[in-house]
């Protein structure tokens, strides 16, 4: 792509709708394919500590399973059941998803690109660097709540509405713990931006994983609640709710919560990256050997992604359900002092050891 | 079968043991039934031991009160309860065996009741709580009523079922229950079975 | 909506954790249960009236159907109370080899039980687990009978056929993997910080209310009450046999846990011993062809994998019995389950059903 190409367009025109819709359209496609396969992922990755062998159908290594999987379910007719809400109803799969994906246009997965030289000025791989992204994720991934909640709601089933309810109970529950573990890593970055988070990290020359271990383990098990997977799978659990808010839903509406799931472990899993494991960095990105070899940042970025895409799947391979009232005692009793006790801890080494 | 050894081998039985099936055995003089005895007099009937068993035959009004005596005495678990028609026995058509157990002894005692059809027995559901699906079961599969059980309803066929299954008069292909899913076995209006028709004939 | 102060949620009878047809009405405050109302008769199929119907031979494939995942001893219940009522010597060859087949069942049973328990209570591996050793103990039934779930594999006098040969050296081999494999089922969940907190202290019953219910098996014995059938009420070789009854403390759902999980030790034990005790000889009674008892009437059980399991048999004189009256283990332990919920959670509901190990075959009939 030359500049002569692009040269009839205003730079405005170019700076501000055409680069960052081309922009949107990649990570889009980035994303939805990273989760589609993530369902592949999830379920041999299970299969295996399962002692079992999983899908080897759908082509070579079940490479397709994906979009057999899709196609089956969008070819599924979409119930809607008696006495619904049909608006709510479809609206709530809708709800949950959106924010789910919006959030990656503030998700740096690099810093800067050319393309391997295809491009002459370097290109940030992200759609916006907002200095309060921090803010605005968390506020995104709140608003996946009211996906929860009305899709329970609008069901008329008990079960559904049992779901929801649970799922309120526990969204005010690990909340708190996870909004202050973050103010941790901002205490220690000095920034809500998310790209500055990383830059910090690598003027500290450290991750912020080891100075706040205390926050990423609190993220970490806040995450697996956010993202309603075991041993937090309350809102859904299977073997007491039938499926929780989603029962009555079907076809590309239940594709469609299926997929914000994985979206939304891959929401965790990018900003666990980025806060604390050092975005696109490579490890103790402070040392001198990197300067030899070529920076891969979205080699690094999404190594750490399937690392802790990886973790997520082990875990509910690995414990129980909790029930709900022990959710909440464990977010309150335990995560939101220890996220008290983390918050004064990252502001002292703040000021004493990283000035 | 023990009277009919196989006919093909004939030298054989010598060595066997034959199996012989036991024999019912007056048991008035068993400890455990002479105290019942003394104790209820004429409402205990009578006690033979089939095959190491103690069976007490006693009057269907006084099993409640029985119980709850056998239960002060050991017998704190109640085994099972068993609903019987016996419509051979013209005066007395229902039978029910209480099946008790006694912790300490490990020994078991079976009370047997035998009663005309209507008659209501009186439950033993507060004696054990373990009585009351129990009795449930024999009302419905038998029609057994139980004076003074909490919640006397069907258990294993559905509210609204019409008839007891395991009466003897009960068909054994089912009767039309008012779902008429194949209209040509099952006749409008209820009633037994008709003949199958079968379509190769 | 709004208004509505009790909930009243339909658990069944198609629910993943009910276990089959298992309907539990639950009147809901919030999330705590207020009351609870188990109906049963989903899977009536009338197998004591069809009992009535068949020749005293012919009933033990119906008695499959009950247990169905504890064929083997449905069918030694049976089949002993027709033995009993007849007087039928089993000789000694065929004791043993029922006593092999009842503790391969009961270990097959409880390793059902654990899987779904486990997946009820959210642990989902566990249950791949099981069903991998499971599948060995079915293979060795398939090779003894020719079945895997339904066995009919005990006839009245005896078991049908001779084990086959090389059928004890699979067996001891999977002695040797099953021995470990429970260690692995226990690293997973015994000391779980997770499980523990979902099972301790949840569905509590005490020995004399334990009692008072009519529970047998694992229920009671989860109460602290030391009674087993193979004990109090010894039959066919269990006397010879060295095993011990486990026993928990507190009655509740980890205490029934732990009970099962040694259960199945020490079932592992009985085979070991059954090994050394298989004699050359018949396994079958010399004799029993026609059976046509004079009028009587017998109760024989044993101990299943649940509980209690008798068998209440009248004879009227004809090949075919008057009346035969099944005296099933879960239907009496499924009784105390309103009372095992009361004032718990939802979720509470599932591990309650999950500790009582029910199957709705033998509830039903």
């Amino acid at each position: 792509m030359s500049p002569e190409l692009l040269s009839w367009m205003s730079p405005e025109l170019l700076n501000w709708v055409v680069i960052p819709a081309v922009k949107t359209a990649v990570i889009l496609a980035i994303v939805l394919t990273i989760v589609a396969y993530a369902t592949l992922l999830e379920r041999k990755v299970l299969a295996y500590i399962q002692a079992r062998v999983g899908p080897n159908r759908a082509g070579p290594k079940a490479i397709l399973q994906p979009l057999a999987d899709g196609f089956k379910l969008m070819s599924k007719e979409d119930l809607v059941p008696d006495g619904a809400m049909r608006f709510l109803h479809l609206l709530a799969p809708i709800l949950i998803m959106v924010p789910a994906l919006a959030i990656f246009a503030f998700i740096p997965m690099g810093d800067t690109t050319t393309l391997f030289g295809l491009l002459e000025e370097p290109v940030p791989i992200f759609v916006a660097d907002l200095n309060v992204a921090v803010l605005f994720v968390i506020g995104f991934a709140g608003l996946g709540l009211y996906g929860v909640v009305l899709g329970g709601w609008a069901s008329n089933s008990k079960y559904s509405l049992l779901g929801a309810l649970r799922s309120a109970a526990q969204i005010v529950s690990y909340e708190v713990p996870q909004a202050l573990a973050l103010i941790g890593v901002l205490v220690l970055a000095g920034s809500m931006s998310l790209v500055r988070i990383v830059e910090a990290q690598r003027e500290m020359g450290v991750w912020f994983a080891f100075p706040g271990f205390l926050a990423f383990f609190i993220y970490f098990v806040c995450g697996v609640a956010e993202t309603n997977r075991n041993p937090f799978d309350l809102p859904e659990c299977e073997s007491e709710l039938v499926n929780g808010y989603f029962t009555e839903y079907s076809g590309v509406k239940f594709a469609l919560f299926y997929m914000a799931e994985y979206a939304n472990i891959l929401v965790v899993s990018c900003l666990s990256t980025i806060l604390f494991l050092g975005g696109w960095l490579p490890p103790f990105p402070s040392l001198a050997v990197w300067q030899h070899l070529p920076s891969l940042p979205l080699f690094w970025f999404l190594a750490k992604v399937f690392v802790f895409i990886f973790f997520y799947i082990w875990v509910r391979a690995t414990f129980p359900r909790y029930r709900f009232d022990q959710l909440m005692g464990l977010m309150w009793k335990w995560m939101l002092p220890l996220a008290l006790a983390n918050l004064i801890l990252l502001a002292l080494v703040k000021l004493w050891l990283l000035k | 079968m023990s009277q009919n050894p196989p006919a093909g081998n004939p030298p054989a039985p010598a060595a066997v043991k034959k199996p012989g099936q036991p024999e019912w055995q007056d048991a008035a003089a068993n400890p455990r039934a002479a105290a019942l005895k003394a104790a209820f007099g004429g409402r205990v009937l009578d006690a033979k031991t089939y095959a190491g068993e103690l069976t007490v035959w006693v009057e269907g009004a006084a099993v409640a009160e029985i119980c709850a005596r056998l239960k002060a005495e050991g017998y704190t678990y109640l085994v099972d309860i068993a609903g019987i028609h016996q419509p051979k026995v013209a005066d007395k058509p229902f039978a029910l065996s209480y099946l008790l157990h006694h912790w300490d002894t490990n020994g078991r005692l079976r009370l047997k009741v035998e009663f005309a059809d209507g008659v209501e027995v009186p439950t033993v559901t507060g004696v054990w709580k373990t009585a009351n699906w129990m009795e449930r079961e024999a009302w419905d599969l038998l029609g057994i009523r139980f004076a003074g059980h909490p919640d006397l309803e069907r258990i294993l066929t559905w509210e609204g079922f019409n008839g007891h299954p395991l009466r003897k008069e009960f068909p054994i292909e089912g009767i039309d229950t008012g779902a008429a899913i194949y209209p040509d076995t099952y006749p409008e209006g209820g009633g037994p079975v008709k003949p199958k028709e079968t379509p190769h004939a | 909506m709004l208004d509505i102060q009790e909930l009243e949620i339909n658990m069944g009878p198609q629910h993943p954790a009910t276990h089959g047809v298992l309907r539990i009405i639950l009147k809901l405050d919030g999330e705590k249960i207020v009351g609870a109302r188990p109906v049963i008769g989903y899977l009536h199929r009338g197998t004591e009236k069809i009992f009535e119907s068949q020749t005293y031979s012919g009933n033990v494939p119906h008695t499959d159907r009950l247990d169905y995942t504890a064929a083997a001893t449905s069918n030694h219940a049976y089949c002993g109370a027709v033995e009993k009522l007849l007087g039928i010597e089993v000789p000694r060859r065929a004791r043993v080899v029922r006593v092999i087949l009842d503790e391969l069942q009961r270990i097959a049973s409880h390793l059902i039980w654990l899987g779904t328990h486990a997946l009820d209570i959210g642990a989902m591996t566990p249950f791949f687990y099981n069903f991998r050793e499971r599948e060995y103990i079915l293979d060795l039934f398939e090779e003894f009978c020719g079945a895997r779930l339904t066995l009919h594999c005990m006839k009245v006098g005896g078991v049908y056929d001779d084990l086959p040969p090389g059928w004890i050296e699979k067996l001891q081999r999977f002695i040797e993997v099953f021995d470990k494999a429970v260690w692995d089922y226990e690293d997973l969940l015994t000391g779980n910080r997770i499980w523990k907190q979902r099972t301790i202290g949840v569905g509590v019953i005490s020995p004399e209310e334990a009692i008072d219910w009519g529970l047998t098996g694992p229920p009671l014995r989860g109460s602290g009450v030391k009674w087993d059938v193979r004990r109090a009420l010894p039959y066919e070789i269990y006397p010879e046999l060295e095993f011990d009854i486990p026993v928990g403390r507190n009655g509740d759902t980890y205490d029934r846990y732990l009970v099962r999980m040694e259960e199945m030790r020490q079932s592992s034990r009985i085979l070991k011993q059954c090994i050394q005790k298989l004699e050359p000889g018949d396994v079958v009674a010399k004799g029993v062809r026609v059976l046509r008892p004079k009028p009587a009437e017998v109760y024989f059980s044993v101990e299943a994998p649940k509980g209690e399991l008798g068998y209440h048999i009248l004879s009227d004189g004809t090949d075919k019995p008057h009346r035969v009256k099944v005296r099933p283990p879960c239907f009496v332990n499924l009784q105390v389950l309103p009372a095992l919920v009361k004032g718990h959670l939802v979720a509470d509901v599932v591990a309650v059903i999950g500790t009582l190990d029910i199957v709705l075959g033998e509830i039903d009939r």
